[in-house]
């Protein structure tokens, strides 16, 4: 084996250690504001797929799949769904 | 540089490990640095395999035949572009592709859901580097793609000359593409069951890996079809393969899973079903690339021969009574939130499409596995033909048609009488116009299935006509939009629903190439001389004369030796096209052939003619009789290997073909075996996938920041609307 090549696996070895060793040495406060951030993420996730479905379920109507009194009990639910979210996420903020 | 390959092959493996506990350890503790450091293994992963990756493909392009795989696989006269894609040619680099690209697609999952579904992510890190740690293990332990030669050949072997096609260059990757990013789906199922989150959530998650993974294994499908269609020579493009029906088996299965999470995202209904058929695709992908690289296609004792086949069904076996387990254990959580209100519904719909597509995947199962089984217990070769599989895909696709024509179409939870006369009134006309005026279309009407599969195509373009139209119609209304602009925005605005229903357009598009050739395809073999003249589906095809190129390969393939002919097709005495079929002839792998016999010994390719057009492609393949040049051949073998120098063989052998063999062939060529085909529609199996790849473009496309945000503000403001109201 040539110096060259134990030099590139050492390099490679390195590289891969810093990778993966890096989140060890974290602070415990940034931990928690990423558990946080992460909360928050999951639920601006659900929010925009639950605006989503109101939407979908608007086309529905607009293209006579669902009768106004379907989509007015559909949409009625959706947005409740969607309140839900909303006030979840205000609590976090 | 092998050692640095095995190096980065071995580090790779010990990321995997360290990733697989640091992720279960992360999971069960919920320390989240452990997790954290999880997820950078896998970026760590993609760097270690990035870098063997590279160390191999470098070596293929620099022809570095002291690495064995190089050498056997690829060689000094194989064309660049080819030598670049030789290396997935390889079992070896075949596996390195595989576990190089699943590290890629992971990297980018794990990036994006880094600030998302806590309790998920870190079961979904661990099973996706135990995939990881699978491949690389073999790579490390059974098959390395850098074993080294003491001493090097001259020359390679050089790449299988049937792989000498532009799609194949594309064709794995894209195959292998899909069965990892299935990968993905897979996981986080398996991470969803494992932290008992098993809503929509996940699904979301990952729904554009699914939709991600089924295009472009669709694309890799297709890319294998034009293949088949342009290089074998036998004039089809799908010929129920075990090796096709392995690619197809997920891809029916997905196809299914992207329309029943639908359900669940919408009614919290069918939680059981998605899991188990998005874990039964990750199975499915694991068994598709078992089955062309373990051995067992070639004969079941192959398999037992193979290094591969053991290790494979451990983990097939394993990932199956994992998934079953798992689905048992969790199965009070995974209870639907809703029933189905009615069987006119688009929930009825969606499960009976799902049923039709698990249907027809246990047929192309079946078909493929019952000819090892029945070699396993019998000890004789089987195969189940084209014919079986027709007699059960066919009317499966009829109702996979209808379905993807009326689902679009009805309501979710209940249909009304007024609601089905509105929206089925014009499509059902377009369907039945297509059946009614096709019934005066000589020949068709002889053709039920066919008929059946033109008039329903009609149904299914009128019904994505008829939503297009009233979506654009509904946005014009609101907004006051001219027609262009409106239709653009109503598809930005939706690209799940439309690029859907492009995608539907697209697939029956297809299905009508496939139903048209398939049935109206007429062949016609013939021996022909020059001046030789032969009647095929009305056309009239003459052979003018014979070519030969030597070194000259028009196709760039690398080929030493190509015969062919020229042959002008007319049709009632008038000039359709002239078409130039051939035959090409590459070096042998074999070192006990003569010099000549060197040169063109080995395995022979088809270079097929097409005359493509909207209607219909006449297809034609050539094959000369080689028997009075094998003498001449053999001849110059032995004149050369007793008068001339070795070191001069090479070159004496060459200018025997150039100036000898060659011009012989042309003045006075031997009879020669054609292959001619005259098939409607053809052009539209490639031109409905084109549409179905741009309909999955859109529907993957994610929407703009800003019209989101917008969107977003405009419902926020709806919603706090309902909120003061409450």
């Amino acid at each position: 084996m040539d110096a060259l090549a134990l030099l590139a696996i050492f390099a490679l070895l390195l590289v891969v250690a810093w990778v993966v060793v890096t989140p060890l040495r974290r602070e415990a406060a940034t931990r928690a504001a990423a558990r946080e951030e992460a909360d928050r993420q999951d639920l601006e996730a659900a929010r925009d797929a639950k605006y989503r479905e109101i939407r979908d379920a608007e086309l529905d109507l607009q293209t006579g799949k669902l009768s106004q009194e379907d989509w007015r009990a559909l949409d009625r639910q959706l947005r409740a769904e969607a309140v839900e979210i909303l006030r979840r996420l205000d609590e976090l903020e | 540089m092998a050692t640095v390959g095995r190096a980065a092959l071995l580090i790779a493996l010990l990321i995997c490990a360290y990733g697989v506990i640091a992720a279960i350890y992360g999971a069960l503790s919920g320390r989240r640095e452990w997790v954290e450091s999880a997820r950078r293994s896998v970026y760590a992963l993609a760097i270690a395999l990035t870098v063997a990756f590279g160390i191999l493909e470098f070596a293929f392009l620099r022809s570095d035949f002291s690495f064995a795989v190089v050498a056997g696989h690829s060689s000094t006269s194989t064309p660049t572009f080819y030598k670049a894609s030789a290396m997935w040619s390889s079992q070896e680099g075949s596996l390195l592709l595989w576990v190089w690209l699943l590290s890629l697609w992971s990297s980018l999952v794990v990036f994006l859901t880094r600030r998302r579904m806590r309790e998920v992510v870190p079961w979904a890190t661990a099973v996706l580097l135990g995939y990881g740690a699978f491949f690389t293990a073999l790579l490390v332990f059974a098959v390395s793609p850098f074993e080294t030669l003491a001493q090097p050949p001259a020359d390679g072997a050089g790449l299988n000359p049937l792989l000498r096609h532009p799609a194949m260059m594309i064709h794995p990757p894209m195959l292998y593409s899909g069965y990892t990013l299935f990968a993905i789906p897979f996981a986080f199922a398996v991470g969803a069951l494992i932290a008992k989150r098993v809503d929509a959530e996940w699904i979301r998650s990952t729904r554009r890996f699914a939709l991600g993974a089924w295009l472009v294994l669709g694309i890799g499908i297709i890319l294998g079809a034009r293949w088949s269609y342009n290089e074998l020579g036998w004039g089809g493009y799908w010929a129920w393969d075990a090796v096709e029906n392995a690619s197809l088996m997920p891809w029916l299965t997905g196809t299914a899973f992207i329309h029943s999470v639908m359900i669940q995202e919408k009614r919290g209904m069918l939680k059981v079903w998605n899991v188990s058929l998005v874990l039964a695709t990750g199975i499915l992908c694991v068994l598709g690339t078992f089955l062309v690289r373990s051995g067992i296609l070639d004969s079941i004792h192959a398999f037992g021969a193979s290094t591969l086949g053991v290790p494979f069904v451990a983990l097939i076996a394993g990932m199956s009574l994992g998934s079953i387990a798992l689905v048992v254990w969790r199965r009070g959580l995974l209870r639907s939130e809703h029933r189905l209100d009615s069987l006119l519904s688009r929930e009825a719909m969606f499960l009976l499409n799902n049923l039709v597509l698990v249907a027809m995947c246990f047929v192309v199962f079946w078909g493929t596995f019952f000819p090892l089984i029945s070699e396993a217990v019998t000890g004789e070769e089987t195969s189940v033909g084209p014919p079986w599989f027709s007699r059960y895909t066919v009317p499966l696709a009829l109702v996979l048609v209808l379905l993807s024509g009326i689902g679009p179409l009805i309501a979710w939870r209940r249909a009304t009488a007024t609601n089905l006369r509105r929206t089925f009134a014009i499509p059902v006309t377009c369907g039945v116009v297509a059946f009614l005026a096709l019934l005066f279309v000589p020949g068709v009407p002889q053709k039920p299935l066919a008929l059946a599969m033109f008039a329903l195509a009609a149904f299914v373009a009128g019904t994505v006509g008829q939503e297009i139209w009233r979506g654009t119609r509904a946005r014009r209304a609101m907004t006051g939009e001219p027609l262009p602009l409106a239709v653009t925005s109503l598809v930005r605005r939706n690209r799940r629903r439309y690029g859907g229903y492009l995608v539907h357009l697209g697939i029956v598009v297809l299905f009508v190439g496939v139903a048209a050739s398939s049935t109206f395809q007429t062949a016609h073999d013939s021996r022909m001389s020059p001046g030789d003249t032969v009647r095929v589906d009305g056309y009239d095809v003459r052979y003018v004369r014979a070519t030969a190129e030597v070194g000259d390969d028009p196709s760039g393939t690398g080929a030493m030796l190509s015969l062919g002919a020229v042959l002008d097709v007319s049709k009632d005495g008038r000039h359709v096209t002239t078409l130039r079929p051939a035959r090409s002839f590459y070096p042998s792998n074999s070192t006990a052939s003569g010099p000549v016999e060197w040169l063109v010994g080995g395995e022979p390719t088809s270079e097929v003619a097409v005359r493509s057009g909207p209607l219909k492609d006449f297809w034609t393949a050539v094959n000369p009789d080689m028997t009075r040049f094998q003498e001449i051949i053999d001849q110059g073998d032995k004149a050369v290997a007793a008068d001339i120098p070795e070191m001069q063989q090479p070159m004496v052998a060459f200018r025997l073909l150039r100036d000898v063999i060659a011009p012989n062939y042309v003045e006075n060529p031997p009879p020669a075996m054609f292959r001619m085909i005259s098939s409607p529609l053809v052009a539209w199996i490639w031109i409905g996938s084109l549409i179905a790849i741009g309909g999955g473009l859109i529907a993957l496309w994610p929407a703009p920041d800003a019209a989101r945000r917008r969107a977003t503000a405009t419902l926020r403001a709806r919603v706090a609307q309902d909120l003061g109201r409450a």
